[in-house]
């Protein structure tokens, strides 16, 4: 039943000059006061330039440990730790992009994108620049005044992409961020992840319920088990660096597909699951 | 919509906001007129339109003063309600304990009636024009308070999570993130504010019953009850509700200033 694969295995990064272990779960149990046992003594390791996706049944705490990573959430037990330090908030230069937009209804796409910059004091002057870099990595740079309400729920996403890029961060969590949105639009979103990705030095942690979209990303999906949940399968993506449509409809790529679909339906126990 | 020159006046929407009621209120009181001009109604039960125009021009003196009483009490009532709600709500999401501590007896000042309480106000603070200004205030406070305090805590849980992955201070989350929200609720709590403040500034001046140089509306309306001059009582009771309808067109386009950009309310 344990298909959890050896620590050698787990940190196989598939670049070599991107195999330093960054980010780092050892022992992490997540117990709420109401007597939820999230997670079960989790240990994980994540090595710089990873594009990692945590896949697992609804409910299972991958947002919980995503949450974690991001200092928001505190472990019952266990660590996080940052290239060997445990004041992840204050090491990491990190940004996070949620489950919606979470943009700033009264403010323009460009204010929206300059927040975190704002937040750190940065003056308007100089945070102009990256802001436009931002929102052109993203291809918005044209709808900068527009507001949010003006934009469709694509390019919503794509602005809180654009606000978690303009702290150039070394890492990036993304907590389910294209669950609610059409497929084409995913897709295409996707694709940009794994562009962005390629060009910075990023480490990416993508929480996704979505099999093909954690096959599609990832250079590792890591399997999570229902409640309490523990990483029960660690599987390294093969795939071309450069991914297009035609890697969706790879033999390779549906391949993989089964496999963590077979792994997914273990790790929910056996249980029926939607 | 792309042609607009072409619409007809009176099928725009904006016409038909503003003409249609005030043509509806045109025709009511010609009917008024005439009916009442037929039926011989005596000017002390029930005045003429008018009657009434005629007793605003010749008291016009006396009601402007008047009305400048009335209108200095309600906005002063007003500016001390915003001060006074904004700054408790400011408190108040500080700490739910604050909160807890605060709530119940903003509540307790809000359920009881102002007549009753006023008496006591005006035999405590020598000041007529402060007393006034104390009852009205009273009245006024409690929809900004209540309002703003909902707005400033019902920020969006991501935004919040947002804030803080960005390591903002208490500070910025506040003037960055609670106020901007916490605007569509303050106006919604000034609209009903200004009304409140002119409510309370004439029930204040009623039971205060202060004449002289310094008598408002409500005074007005008292006195001109007991010599049954009914026209004056119409005069004094039309500028009311004219101030009443002014102050709520103003914080109505104070609103669509502010959140005209953003906010539902205001869209379309």
């Amino acid at each position: 039943m344990n298909t959890a694969l050896s620590l050698d295995q787990m940190i196989a990064a598939p670049r070599s000059d991107r195999d330093t272990p960054m980010l780092m779960a050892s022992g992490v149990e997540k117990i709420y006061p109401n007597g939820t046992h999230a997670l079960q003594r989790l240990n994980l390791k994540i090595a710089r330039g990873e594009i990692v996706s945590l896949l697992g049944p609804s409910g299972c705490g991958k947002s919980t440990l995503l949450k974690m990573f991001a200092d928001l959430e505190q472990p019952s037990a266990g660590q996080i730790r940052w290239q060997g330090k445990s004041d992840i908030a204050a090491q990491c230069n990190m940004s996070m992009v949620f489950q919606e937009a979470t943009l700033m209804p009264w403010a323009t796409v460009a204010e929206n994108v300059r927040l975190p910059l704002d937040l750190q004091g940065l003056k308007k002057t100089s945070s102009h620049v990256k802001v436009l870099a931002a929102l052109d990595a993203v291809g918005l740079a044209q709808f900068q005044h527009a507001y949010p309400r003006e934009l469709s729920g694509g390019m919503q996403m794509r602005v809180s992409l654009a606000r978690a890029l303009v702290t150039e961060p070394n890492l990036l969590l993304m907590d389910e961020p294209f669950g609610a949105l059409d497929e084409f639009t995913r897709h295409k979103l996707d694709s940009d992840i794994r562009q962005l990705w390629a060009e910075r030095d990023l480490t990416v942690v993508f929480v996704t319920h979505s099999i093909y979209e954690a096959v599609y990303l990832s250079s590792r999906v890591i399997v999570m088990g229902a409640r309490p949940s523990r990483v029960v399968a660690d599987l390294a993506i093969e795939g071309p660096d450069n991914r297009d449509e035609a890697f969706r409809t790879s033999e390779s790529f549906i391949k993989q597909c089964a496999q963590l679909a077979s792994l997914l339906q273990q790790a929910s126990g056996g249980m029926q699951h939607d | 919509m792309t042609k607009p020159a072409f619409k007809p006046l009176l099928r725009r929407p904006a016409i038909q906001r503003i003409a249609a009621p005030l043509l509806l209120g045109f025709i009511l009181l010609v009917i008024w007129e005439l009916s009442f001009r037929q039926l011989q109604v005596p000017i002390y039960l029930v005045p003429k339109p008018s009657d009434i125009v005629l007793s605003l021009t010749t008291n016009a003196a006396l009601l402007f003063a008047s009305l400048c009483t009335t209108l200095k009490i309600t906005l002063l009532a007003f500016l001390m309600a915003i001060v006074v709600g904004t700054l408790f709500s400011f408190l108040f999401v500080q700490s739910r304990v604050i909160e807890a501590c605060f709530m119940p007896y903003a509540i307790l000042f809000q359920v009881t009636p102002i007549v009753a309480i006023a008496p006591l106000i005006i035999i405590w603070i020598q000041n007529t024009t402060l007393a006034l200004t104390m009852c009205a205030m009273l009245v006024a406070v409690f929809p900004i308070l209540t309002n703003t305090t909902l707005g400033l805590r019902s920020v969006n849980p991501g935004l919040l999570n947002l804030f803080r992955v960005n390591k903002a201070t208490r500070w910025q989350i506040l003037t960055r993130l609670r106020i901007p929200n916490a605007l569509p609720y303050f106006f919604s709590g000034l609209r009903i504010s200004c009304g409140l403040a002119l409510i309370g500034a004439v029930v204040a001046e009623f039971v205060a019953g202060t004449g002289g140089s310094s008598a408002g509306l409500a005074y007005q309306i008292l006195q001109a009850g007991f010599q049954l001059d009914l026209p004056l009582m119409f005069a004094a009771l039309f500028l009311i509700t004219c101030t009443g309808l002014a102050l709520f067109v103003a914080m109505s386009m104070l609103s669509r200033l502010f959140l005209r950009h953003w906010h539902d309310s205001e869209l379309g």
